[in-house]
């Protein structure tokens, strides 16, 4: 568990962060958290010559409302988001979500920005995002983007970042009155990556549905978003009927693969059972 | 000095464990923290292949790299006829390959440099051309006609099988089958798992090339015999040999076996003059050092219709990996796997087993567990269970019905062996009453009805631990017996050394508390010592439970001997006959005269400053047990689990423990001991596997892929005891560090079945992840019942 040689940056500002992405280019890496990169570079699966630590830059960790929607800082570490009474109270998916994340060493290190940069499948943060609809903003030295999630996730650990860019928020539009939102994960034991995870956010108005969010965790080469589902669902009455036939379409909208952590068609059938559940809880929190 | 009348915390107190203090303050010492000076690092190139043939090895640019001392391969080594070595089950296995690697993560070269970071560097500048070979992954694979021979580098080895072994009586048995109303049968995997002990493996060696003298720091087992294995196998002469097992981060049987990676250490240390230390990464122990389990079995049982049972017959197939490297008893192919009768008076019983080479790491070792008898009990456990579901009876009730009672103790299995001390029925009862076990079974009746699914789970396993009697066991020809030395000190306080050594058993305490319990020293002023082959007494080391049975006897039986010199000095001092002169608890009195009494400490000071003429100063002795037969601890355990019929996902509700081990020592340590088996248990039914893709890649090579249980998803443990002394045991002991891995994956596993046997299904291997289960309700709702 000895990586390879590296140099290694701790920059103060973000200006300076900036600055020597600029400077090494594809020869560096940001350190947030590290709960992926570290054992990465240990197992030699990845060797930067550079790593650019962000860790001391003030404010990048900030979590707070603002203009209509929850800003969540790059750095804001997953225990934090578990923790926060404006998630707790007003963003039931993103509560929910946090503390299943990985083991509770993990949640204290690990952070947003560093989970959806790392754009595992089976990283949890990517399915709550798409069922949120939530927006990430990247920065350079030449200035701001701003990326729906679904453009910024690509594949399989690749997102639309240049090797100059930093993400330094996530966006999630306030949820509307009547909504509620759950994530459902499967796991071998604590610590382990989901065999599935699934995340719901249902929005109802005037008694039926207004817009249903689900995304979907560690069945295909991303994250997934089940567009078929959430479009069964626009309008529709909420209940049972409509509530499995989604959930048929998510399980058809899989790409799941067989492994130790179960077959292919397991996992899919469980990605039905939880979008029922996922919309049934959903519901319920949306009706209260 | 006087005592006074302080309780003597001897036999049967949960003393605070004396080794914590030290641990707790991040003070102990393992082999990593040994640092000498000009110490070399080692790493080690693996093998990327399963099997393939090697074609060449360039070290030229990994020899040129700043920094590296030195580059190792199989030729280097086949120059002092070290490239092969022999292994603990009589076969030979390869230090560096030579000809072809045989499993994925095999030792190919080795780079000595100044520091780790180097060495590791070097290790990506060697090229080796290989040319890949067929990997075969499964016995079964490895036993067809026209599978490639994994050791062609043996001459006589003309196939994939190692070999053959029968244990019982087969006409009998056959007779036996003949007789039966009904037979029920099983065919059940148990997967590779691995022990995954924290600390890794590794080792310091330091040879002096001035003075000859070999000394290596080592986290083993079983420090005495690696020395004598490493005077056969270097040709080093013993007495410059010493191996030194500091403090161990666990071993669970992963630390008995000598690695290709301590011979290359030791060889480049000698060759290079200077210290070398080699620590494994993770991925290296768990991929490349001895498994455990990975058998194939069949049982089928015999019965009259009433429950009875006749005979057993049980077949197994094991895959041994690339080279035969089994850690068990020289006479024995399958360990003790022949226990596999059980708790159950059986007429009858026959075993056949087979092994085979595989493309896979050797070094099937006992994984907190005595010589395979964790796959027996689990096989019989299971079968019993299943049995029960074509009785149509209850399970509980078939086992009652079966165990060997009381009255037949000393009991004589149908395999020969012959059981000490045993009340299944008392444990088994115990269990049931604390578990609540007939309501239970009414619940489940109505959770049924409601389409939930509850199970419960029962296995009243025998352990057999304690190897063993020298006219049976020995390892390499060196008999399995133990020894302990015991020296008072004149102000009383004592040292004890031990050739057993502990890997976070407790043996500082618990092994104080045996002579506390003799002679009446405090433990805190009893010293334990082990792991050093100068300053301890030979004897085979620590797995299979045998500390306890062993040493602790030998412990035991070295008090007595002191004793009764402690006798002699005491009559002396108190002027009348040693006849006269009675111990009891620390003090030694004047028979009918209480008051007149001296105290152990008195006869201490003595033994060096008053002793009777014609007598030895000092107060010491030393002695070597040879058991006069195995101990055979006993439990019955139950796991009750709920599952999800959608998803498979199974939960635990509670888990009952009653175990008998026989007299405890130390109840505290002993619950310990329980905890951690039954975590382990849990662990290997739910969620642990070493497997292998189609090219022999091993799937589990770190703890992302491995699982280990933690205290999140650990149920809550119910223990209870028993007590059923062993008769042969000096203080009744019989081990008791691995019940719980023997007896507790049968438990969980019959739970789940037990869950889902109304829907017909039978077997699931482990382990049972939810998806198994889940596919497992699939095909028996579908009409065609699993397993």
């Amino acid at each position: 568990m000895l990586p390879a040689r590296f140099d290694y940056q701790r920059p103060e500002t973000l200006e300076e962060a900036l600055f020597l992405l600029d400077r090494y280019g594809e020869d560096g890496k940001i350190l947030a958290g590290g709960q992926s990169l570290i054992p990465l570079m240990k197992l030699r699966f990845a060797s930067p010559a550079y790593l650019v630590d962000i860790n001391r830059i003030p404010g990048l960790g900030d979590i707070k409302e603002s203009g209509g929607k929850l800003v969540l800082g790059a750095l804001a570490r997953h225990n934090e988001i578990a923790d926060s009474d404006v998630i707790t109270a007003r963003y039931p998916l993103v509560a929910s979500a946090a503390p299943q994340i990985s083991d509770p060493i993990v949640r204290n290190l690990g952070t947003v920005g560093g989970s959806l940069s790392h754009a595992d499948p089976a990283g949890d943060w990517g399915s709550v995002m798409l069922a949120l609809g939530a927006e990430v903003v990247v920065r350079s030295s030449s200035g701001d983007r701003t990326l729906v999630i679904d453009d910024f996730l690509r594949d399989t650990f690749t997102t639309d970042l240049r090797p100059n860019e930093l993400l330094v928020e996530v966006r999630v539009p306030a949820p509307s009155p009547h909504s509620g939102g759950a994530y459902l994960k499967l796991e071998r034991k604590v610590g382990d990556f989901a065999t599935v995870g699934v995340a719901v956010q249902l929005a109802l108005n005037d008694g039926h549905v207004a817009t249903a969010g689900i995304g979907l965790t560690a069945v295909g080469p991303k994250n997934l978003r089940a567009r078929d589902a959430e479009e069964s669902l626009a309008g529709a009455e909420p209940g049972d009927a409509a509530f499995a036939k989604a959930a048929r379409l998510a399980a058809a909208a899989a790409q799941p693969q067989s492994d130790v952590r179960g077959s292919a068609d397991y996992k899919r059938h469980v990605v039905e059972v939880f979008v029922r559940r996922g919309l049934a809880r959903a519901n319920q929190m949306a009706k209260a | 000095m006087a005592t006074e009348a302080t309780e003597i915390r001897g036999v049967g107190h949960s003393v605070k464990r004396k080794e914590d203090d030290r641990f707790i303050r991040g003070k102990g010492t393992y082999v990593d923290d040994v640092k000498l000076p000009g110490m070399l690092h080692m790493a080690i190139l693996r093998s990327p292949f399963a099997h393939a043939r090697i074609r060449s090895i360039d070290t030229s640019k990994a020899g040129a790299l700043p920094g590296v001392i030195a580059v190792v391969t199989g030729e280097l080594m086949a120059q002092h006829k070290l490239a092969w070595m022999p292994t603990i089950s009589a076969d030979t296995q390869a230090v560096l390959a030579t000809d072809k690697v045989r499993f994925q993560g095999q030792e190919v070269a080795a780079v000595v440099a100044e520091d780790p970071y180097i060495a590791k560097d070097a290790l990506e500048l060697i090229e080796v051309d290989y040319e890949p070979l067929e990997a075969v992954v499964t016995p079964q694979r490895a036993l067809e006609a026209g599978a490639p021979v994994i050791r062609d580098d043996k001459e006589d080895q003309k196939d994939n099988h190692i070999f053959h072994w029968e244990s019982g009586d087969k006409e009998a048995t056959d007779k036996a089958f003949a007789q039966a109303d009904l037979t029920v049968s099983l065919d059940t995997f148990y997967p590779r798992s691995h022990p995954a002990p924290l600390e890794t493996c590794g080792c310091v060696a330091d040879l002096n090339p001035a003075t000859g003298q070999a000394t290596i720091w080592m986290t083993s087992q079983a420090p005495h015999a690696i020395r004598t294995v490493f005077a056969l196998v270097a040709g080093l002469p013993e007495e410059n040999i010493r191996i030194i097992s500091p403090d161990i981060g666990g071993g669970f049987g992963n630390k008995v076996p000598v690695y290709p990676g301590y011979v290359v250490a030791t060889a480049a240390s000698l060759l290079l003059g200077r210290p070398v230390k080699w620590i494994e990464e993770r991925s290296e122990n768990l991929i490349s050092t001895g498994f455990a389990r990975d058998f194939y079995m069949k049982g089928e049982l015999a019965l009259k219709r009433d429950g009875t049972m006749l005979g057993l017959r049980a077949s197994l197939l094991a895959d041994e990996g690339a080279f035969h490297a089994d850690a068990q008893p020289s006479k024995l192919k399958v360990g003790l796997f022949h226990i596999v009768t059980g708790s159950y008076d059986f007429p009858a019983a026959h075993v056949v087993a087979d092994g085979a080479y595989t493309n896979k790491a050797p070094g099937g070792v006992a994984y907190r567990c005595s010589f395979r008898v964790t796959e027996a009990s689990y096989l019989i456990e299971r079968l019993v269970q299943n049995a029960a579901y074509e009785l149509g009876m209850d399970p509980a009730d078939l086992r009652l019905k079966n165990f060997i009672k009381p009255d037949q103790f000393p009991y004589r299995s149908a395999t020969g062996f012959v059981y000490d001390s045993g009340d299944y029925h008392r444990a088994a009862k115990l269990a049931m009453e604390k578990l609540g076990y007939d309501e239970l079974r009414k619940e489940q009746e109505r959770a049924r009805d409601e389409g939930k699914l509850l199970g419960v789970g029962m296995a009243s396993f025998t352990e057999i631990v304690g190897a063993g009697p020298s006219a049976d066991y020995d390892i390499l020809g060196l008999k399995m017996n133990d020894g302990a030395e015991l020296r008072i000190h004149p102000t009383g306080k004592a040292i004890l050394k031990l050739s057993v050594q502990t890997q976070g058993q407790g043996h500082e305490t618990t092994f104080a508390q045996i002579v506390a319990e003799e002679l009446g020293i405090q433990p805190e002023d009893v010293k334990v010592m082990h792991g050093d082959t100068d300053n301890t007494p030979y004897g085979l080391g620590t797995y299979a439970s045998r500390s306890t049975p062993v040493s602790g006897a030998a412990t035991a039986m070295v008090s007595r001997k002191v004793r009764e010199k402690a006798t002699k000095i005491a009559a002396h001092l108190l002027e009348v006959a040693e006849e006269d002169v009675q111990f009891e608890k620390g003090r030694f009195f004047v028979k009918g005269a209480p008051d007149r009494a001296k105290t152990i400490q008195d006869v201490a000071f003595a033994a060096y400053t008053n002793f009777p003429a014609g007598t030895e100063a000092g107060l010491e002795g030393v002695h070597y047990y040879d058991p006069p037969n195995l101990t055979f601890p006993f439990g019955t355990y139950l796991v009750a689990v709920e599952v999800d019929p959608d998803t498979g996902e199974w939960n635990v509700r509670r888990v009952v423990a009653v175990d008998d081990c026989g007299v405890r020592i130390n109840p505290m340590i002993v619950e310990g001991q329980l905890h951690g088996g039954l975590t382990e248990g849990f662990g290997i039914a739910k969620m642990q596997l070493i497997t292998f893709d189609e090219a022999g890649n091993c799937i589990g090579s770190n703890f992302m892929d491995y699982l280990l249980p933690t205290a999140w998803e650990t149920p809550r443990f119910e223990l209870g005891e028993t007590v059923t002394p062993s008769p042969h045991h000096p203080i009744g002991a019989k081990g008791v560090g691995e019940s719980a891995t023997v007896g507790s994956p049968a438990a969980f596993v019959n739970a789940v079945i037990d869950a889902l046997a109304h829907l017909g299904v039978r077997n699931i291997d482990m382990p049972l992840t939810s998806s198994k289960v889940w596919e497992a309700i699939q095909q028996s709702s579908a009409g065609a019942p699993a397993g």
